[in-house]
């Protein structure tokens, strides 16, 4: 361990050692508890070789699974996206009452459990819920079914885009905006022009977050899915049924194929992030 | 285009920002709204713009109310204090947004809305810059990006926000005068807004100064500095050192200091005298010398008088060696005020 002064030594590094020590306890520790599981899902997955994985993903109720949860992805995360960028305009762009409380609200899904998101959409949809009898009457399935699967997943990822999206917008504030509207633009060309393009690199960290937590989703779809093999089991459920019956290269190749999406949300934000600078961000 | 602005009121919740103002501007001219954080200015440019609207009261453009009409409806061009350029498009594309937005058969064509980019460039002396970002600019090249996608409309009225406020010292010397030579090119009626009695007297025709909400004084550099209306404008425009007392008979009195205040009612009193006011006098009151230092062409000296009230005193260079130890002054102009 070399204390050498180098020319880019700045006042706030810290020794030697204990730079060392702080990278060694954060290495450790991700191996730890992040990278020897996640490989252990994948070396699991390929115990008995690739062919037994593949036909394990490749049989029709994971199938199933695997499009049930991009179906209920692709609707929850184009709704957190709308909802997002109205919630966050609303509330950086505009004054209005009660907007601490709407703040708050937003925040309801990162605090209640999943599980107690799950059992809401029962008490409202369900048999004895408030709207149970009518349903069966005009013949509509929400619990048990694709549309309740749906709402607990918008229910638990709703936060992320506005989340994302109020702090950036509150930052810049209002004067370019402004600075359209009294050249003569209209609110929608204002939007689109001056608004969306400022925010769009954040609107998308949002996304891919919101995204990946809409297709791993475990608790809460749990509790309105009913588990019929084939029809309502997402890839997390599918996950557990298949582990529950001891058929674990089943359960770890499915769980290998949602660890690849992950991997791929986390590739796509990566380069999200490294795209921004070029577009020239820092105005001031 | 002229602008009046007839008893007009604005609260920001309970906070009154303006209160009662009534402001003429005359065409072509340019004027500075002057005063400390808080006093209203740019509440009062904003309401001008169509940013806001007031309570009460009426905005004349040329005779006409349009107190509620839009910013666009108004046709003026605002100069935002942080710029507040369009950051993800070209400086050319900057400056040709206020024509690019335009629809139908008022929207030029692509030929003259380049052209128009280009003479505004020249203008404000980036040509050649159109195609770079606004984050590969210095801070002085934004502003007179600003300046010029103000222009681009050509605009009724030009109206700028603390323009110079976030750059350094010479660059805003250089802009100030820049601004003043685009305003004789273009001979828009141009309103801006600052906090730096410098840049106002310097830059504009005339000068307004608002104090919580009101105007105190309007008039030219000159006569806001040299017959300052009321106590605060004193105290604000120029320097001054200030003396607390009491007026009896057309006489001021602060402890040993004795100044003339003909005119003002009898009772407690705020005098100001300018530091060049006060001269060697043998027939005046005496202070006693604290320090004396030369300041390019000046004398800066600081006093206090007898009963320790300090003062500073501007005089010429040559008369440096006078001021030493116990010497009498008097004022040649003073400015008393009631309070």
């Amino acid at each position: 361990m070399s204390a050498a002064p180098s020319r880019s030594r700045r006042a706030t590094d810290d020794p030697a050692w204990a730079k060392a020590l702080v990278i060694g306890v954060v290495l450790v520790f991700l191996a730890l508890v992040l990278i020897v599981p996640l490989a252990a899902v994948f070396a699991e997955a390929l115990r008995r070789g690739l062919d037994a994985a593949l036909v394990a993903v490749n049989n029709p109720d994971a199938l199933a699974a695997v499009k049930l949860t991009l179906l209920t992805a692709a609707i929850a995360v184009p709704f957190n996206a709308v909802f997002g960028l109205c919630a966050s305009w609303a509330i950086a762009k505009h004054e209005f009452r009660g907007k601490p409380l709407l703040i708050t609200l937003i925040d309801l899904p990162f605090s209640v459990s999943p599980v107690v998101a799950g059992l809401i959409y029962v008490l409202i949809f369900g048999m004895q819920g408030w709207f149970g009898e009518w349903l069966v009457d005009n013949d509509i399935k929400v619990i048990f079914a694709v549309p309740g699967i749906v709402l607990a997943t918008v229910f638990v990822t709703f936060p992320f885009v506005a989340r994302e999206l109020i702090p950036l917008m509150q930052e810049q504030g209002t004067s370019e905006e402004e600075a359209a509207i009294s050249m003569g633009a209209s609110g929608l060309y204002t939007f689109w022009r001056v608004t969306a393009p400022n925010v769009r690199w954040g609107l998308m960290y949002g996304v891919l977050l919101s995204n990946a937590r809409a297709m791993g989703e475990f608790g809460a779809v749990s509790v309105v899915s009913g588990h019929i093999r084939g029809l309502t089991n997402t890839m997390p459920l599918h996950v557990e049924i298949l582990y529950n019956e001891y058929d674990f290269v089943g359960a770890f190749a499915v769980a290998a194929l949602l660890c690849l999406l992950a991997v791929v949300t986390l590739v796509l934000k990566t380069a999200v992030e490294a795209a921004q600078p070029r577009t020239g961000r820092g105005g001031h | 285009m002229t602008i009046s602005i007839r008893s007009v009121d604005k609260k920001f919740g309970r906070y009154p920002a303006l209160n009662k103002v009534d402001l003429e501007i005359a065409d072509g001219e340019l004027l500075a709204l002057l005063g400390p954080s808080g006093s209203g200015k740019t509440t009062l440019l904003r309401t001008i713009a169509g940013l806001e609207f007031p309570d009460a009261g009426q905005v004349l453009f040329h005779g006409q109310d349009v107190t509620f009409a839009s910013a666009a409806a108004r046709r003026v061009g605002f100069v935002f204090q942080q710029y507040a350029l369009f950051k993800h498009m070209t400086v050319a594309k900057n400056i040709a947004f206020g024509l690019d937005v335009r629809k139908g058969k008022d929207k030029p064509s692509k030929i003259e809305i380049e052209k128009r980019v280009d003479e505004l460039l020249k203008l404000v002396e980036l040509d050649g810059l159109g195609k770079r970002y606004p984050s590969q600019l210095s801070g002085g090249q934004r502003q007179r990006v600003a300046l010029s996608r103000a222009l681009a409309v050509q605009p009724s009225v030009l109206l700028l926000d603390e323009p110079f406020g976030a750059l350094d010292a010479t660059v805003r010397k250089s802009l100030r005068k820049e601004l003043r030579r685009v305003h004789d090119a273009t001979g828009v009626t141009t309103i801006f807004v600052t906090h730096d009695q410098e840049e106002a007297l310097e830059l504009a025709d005339r000068v307004a100064i608002l104090n919580k909400g009101q105007i105190e004084q309007v008039g030219t550099p000159d006569q806001v500095h040299d017959q300052p209306q009321t106590a605060f404008v004193c105290g604000f425009v120029g320097e001054a050192n200030s003396f607390e007392g009491q007026v009896a008979g057309g006489q001021f009195t602060a402890g040993a200091l004795r100044l003339p205040a003909a005119g003002v009612r009898d009772g407690a009193a705020t005098a100001y005298v300018r530091p060049h006011d006060f001269v060697l006098d043998e027939t005046g009151f005496e202070v006693r010398v604290e320090r004396a230092h030369v300041q390019g062409p000046l004398t800066a000296v600081s006093a206090a008088t007898l009963d320790g009230h300090p003062l500073e005193i501007s005089a010429s260079r040559a008369e440096a060696a006078l001021f030493q130890g116990a010497v009498k002054i008097a004022a040649r102009k003073t400015h008393v005020y009631a309070v």
